[in-house]
């Protein structure tokens, strides 16, 4: 006899208002399995999660975990069922020990000593038995991402999850850390856990999945076994038609030097230094790609180029002329576009109607309004034109920013900086939670860019985006420039590189 | 997962809700009129006629309406740029000052038409003046904004109370006040509007700083939603990172917001010092800058979402005062309780209904999208 599935869904219908999010849903997962859940931003994916951990509940449809029908109300439910969850923002108290996050909403008792100690075995336990090594007495705030999102895996074990559910939880790791998420989760499964795995990255799919169901539009349009498809077909059934999943680009023909970078050096509020003594140059009609796992100083870079963090010594120079002191305004007006790697935090106002964020950081120049007024018919005008260019949905400058899909918001983003026609672009992860159909739209423009002969600077986390792109990487690690490589250079080259180890 | 992102049409968001918490607050102010004994009814109609049954009466209600608006639009332009403007208050009173010089330089010499546009300018003037310190201090120290205002409210009174008693009081005369303005430093009233109404303003203090409170409100829309500095403020105001990443500048948006904000607070004084009692007075803001968050805070910081609630708490003022006379049971405090009660509902439980109304609005919207 075989066991009774994980998890079965079984005919999930959910709609909001007028959008029908999840339409007829029928799903199940093998226990001791690792399930992939994968579909463009907006297919769908999370809200079949949320009904899952009961943040939803579902119009119409049954859900089954180990075979007995369950209404999951809360995430009290879910935990009870089984049920844990792993967000791609993770909610823990960033200045509590991991000991205190893991207890937290478990501490058993008003007293909490016995807690205490009784957690702090079943932690050690739990260490030792899936290989999540993490100090209990650690303070949140101070562990890397990739330990944070450890003890958010801990916190579900500790309630007794069989089922795991991890949203997108490679999103903010670097390679290194997702390799070692991935290592735990195959751990995690041999030992009979299941996991479902929401994601958009078709190499994780490919890499750990043994069975991976796909999601566009709301439904559920096919589950294959992991071994027995390819990124392609993947790719074509959560896109809906074929997709170019390689960059194609002619030969670079650089001219002179535009951006100039000279033993610049960055230290960061606490005296830190994040960039350190770093000198590179960027010529027209190339793009220079910056290797690197997150938070070696690339960030600090690119807002010390931008204008936006102040450089503590060293020279930045557009066309010769020195700009280190320039604020982010008056870097524009010289042709300097910035698309940040942050689009939440930076790039948008996502509070703000598509047009009003068309025109940030440009809302001063002459052909949005004369004097101290806007003219907002000529911005909503300009915006309906990127609009239409740059096929944003859906198409209503009207819309809130927050209520586009990721790889609509950066399109506003990059239609912003790129439709000024600048002479020189600096990109931070321009696809970073960004899904495929509009990823090929990006590279595309970034490529156009480069070929209409302007200097592209380009930081990436992703190896295979800069590897794609660029015509020359550098590799940054703790600060420093630690070597020059072509597009050419292996991924293992490149790899050693960023771990210092070179 | 919470229903705060769910998109709810405008009519809803500003019509219902708002109605929905008055409601409620009205409803829990009529239990507590009926615990001590009286008529909740009764109260609720002597409210109603003390504060728009005659046409003294709405005279007095617009009378406060007019200094609302100034301190609602106040507190609203910081709140734009992300600055909790504490502080209206005093800045009002020292605005009170400025309005005050004018007067009393000029009413020997030109008509009120002629002081007017000075008495403006100087109230604004020195209000903004006030706010400057706490404003720099916000955006080259860090030191907060709403600490600093605070601070300057007591300083305000310190300095008003020392000003009048050693400086500006008559030779001779008991009260704390400067000269009674002549005709030429003071805001006339506006009878002739009520008249239009076939109503009499008998001696209510109603004058032409509501006219300027409606003109600024305007000009507040325009600044807020029309203009590079607006836009600029509300970039500011709701992702301080992505100001900084479009280049707006920190410390020049802060001090600008601040003093506009001080600005608008100070010409709040024009009303009682020159449309009203005719001279300038200790106390004479008398809470109406504190009052002025409430303002903002229920007028979703639009201005004429400001017009509307400032009227309601004009009509809670003159009606309460009415209300407190009419039934000596219903005591002053009582009506404090009530307004408070408003403010409660209105202002800080702003999103209380929000969640059932927004599972109502889902399935009507659901069942019209399922009908098709």
């Amino acid at each position: 006899m075989t066991p009774h599935p994980a998890i079965e869904l079984a005919g999930i219908d959910k709609s909001f208002g007028a959008v029908h999010a999840n339409k007829n849903i029928n799903l199940t997962v093998a226990k001791g399995s690792i399930h992939g859940i994968i579909g463009e931003n907006g297919a769908g994916k999370s809200t079949l999660m949320s009904i899952l951990y009961g943040f939803y509940q579902a119009d119409r449809g049954e859900i089954r975990i180990d075979g007995k029908a369950v209404t999951i109300r809360d995430s009290q439910t879910a935990i009870a069922s089984g049920i844990g969850m792993v967000h791609q923002h993770f909610m823990l108290v960033e200045n509590f020990t991991v000991l205190e996050n893991v207890m937290l909403g478990a501490e058993g008792g008003q007293l909490l000593a016995k807690g205490v100690s009784g957690a702090r075995k079943e932690l050690k336990r739990l260490e030792a038995e899936y290989g999540l090594d993490v100090d209990p007495d650690a303070v949140i705030e101070e562990l890397p991402v990739g330990k944070q999102q450890r003890v958010e895996i801990l916190k579900a074990l500790y309630r007794g999850a069989e089922i795991l559910i991890l949203d997108e939880p490679t999103g903010v790791l670097t390679p290194a850390e997702a390799d070692h998420l991935f290592r735990i989760l195959k751990v995690l499964r041999d030992q009979g856990k299941t996991i479902l795995l929401i994601t958009h990255k078709l190499r994780e799919i490919m890499a750990i999945t043994d069975e991976v169901s796909v999601m566009r539009r709301g439904e559920m349009v096919a589950t294959r076994r992991t071994a027995e498809t390819t990124v392609e077909e993947l790719a074509e059934l959560m896109v809906g038609r074929r997709v170019l999943l390689r960059v194609e680009k002619g030969e670079a023909q650089p001219g002179k030097v535009l951006l100039s970078v000279k033993n610049l050096t960055v230290k960061d509020g606490r005296g830190v230094t994040m960039v350190d003594n770093v000198s590179f140059d960027v010529r027209e009609g190339e793009i220079l790609g910056i290797a690197g796992v997150a938070g070696n100083g690339q960030s600090e870079l690119l807002e010390a180029i931008a204008g936006i963090r102040k450089p503590t010594s060293g020279e930045i120079l557009i066309d010769g002329q020195p700009v280190a002191g320039l604020d982010p305004a008056q870097l524009r007006q010289i042709g300097l576009a910035h698309i940040p790697e942050d689009r939440h935090h930076m790039g948008l106002v996502l509070k703000f109607e598509e047009y009003e964020n068309s025109v940030l950081g440009y809302h001063r120049e002459p052909r949005y309004g004369r004097g101290a007024l806007l003219d907002l018919d000529a911005i909503r005008k300009d915006a309906e034109e990127k609009i239409a260019k740059y096929d944003i949905r859906p198409p209503n400058p009207r819309l809130k920013t927050a209520n586009f899909s990721g790889g609509n918001q950066q399109k506003i983003v990059v239609a912003r900086e790129i439709e000024r026609d600048p002479k020189m672009l600096i990109i931070g992860q321009p696809t970073r939670g960004v899904d495929i159909g509009a990823i090929e739209f990006i590279h595309r423009r970034i490529i156009e860019m480069r070929e209409a002969q302007k200097a592209v600077l380009l930081v990436s986390v992703e190896l295979d985006e800069i590897r794609s792109l660029s015509d020359r990487i550098i590799v940054m690690f703790a600060g420093k420039v630690v070597g020059e490589e072509t597009p050419d250079a292996g991924e293992q080259t490149l790899g050693l590189m960023m771990a210092g180890a070179v | 997962m919470s229903t705060a992102s769910v998109p709810l049409p405008n009519w809803i968001s500003y019509g219902v809700l708002p109605l929905l918490n008055l409601a409620v607050a009205f409803f829990i102010s009529g239990l507590v009129v009926w615990s001590i004994g009286e008529n909740p009814f009764e109260a609720l109609k002597l409210l109603i006629e003390g504060a728009l049954g005659r046409g003294e009466a709405i005279g007095f209600t617009l009378f406060y309406t007019t200094s609302f608006i100034f301190t609602g639009l106040s507190v609203a332009v910081a709140f734009h740029a992300g600055l909790f403007n504490i502080g209206s208050e005093g800045q009002a009173y020292v605005g009170g000052l400025g309005a005050a010089l004018v007067a009393l330089a000029l009413d020997h010499y030109v008509p009120w038409y002629v002081t007017m546009p000075f008495a403006v300018i100087g109230a604004a003037l020195f209000g903004a003046g006030w706010a400057f310190i706490p404003a720099w201090l916000q955006a080259k120290r860090g030191s907060h904004v709403v600490i600093t205002t605070i601070m300057f409210n007591f300083i305000a009174a310190g300095l008003m109370v020392y000003l009048l008693v050693n400086v500006f009081i008559v030779p001779g005369k008991m009260a704390p006040e400067t000269r009674t303005f002549l005709p030429g430093g003071q805001l006339p009233k506006l009878d002739w509007l009520m008249a239009l109404f076939g109503m009499k303003l008998g001696p209510a203090p109603f004058n032409v700083s509501f006219i300027i409170a409606l003109v600024m409100s305007y000009l507040v829309w325009l600044l807020i939603w029309r203009s590079k500095l607006g836009y600029e403020m509300r970039t500011l105001g709701i992702s301080p990172s992505a100001a900084a990443y479009a280049g707006i500048p920190y410390s020049r948006t802060v001090i600008i917001a601040m003093l506009i904000s001080g600005g608008l607070a100070g010409m709040m004084a024009l009303n009682p010092v020159m449309g009203a009692s005719a001279r300038l007075q200790v106390e004479f803001v008398a809470g109406a800058g504190f009052v002025g968050i409430a303002v903002s805070l229920m007028g979703r910081s639009h201005p004429l979402g400001i017009i509307f609630s400032a009227l309601l708490f004009g009509i809670l003022y003159q009606g309460g005062a009415d209300l407190s006379f009419e039934m000596p049971n219903i005591t002053r405090e009582m009506i404090v309780v009530i307004q408070g009660l408003v403010i409660l509902f209105a202002g800080a439980l702003e999103y209380m209904f929000r969640p059932a109304m927004v599972r109502i609005y889902q399935q009507f919207a659901g069942q019209k999208s399922g009908g098709k």
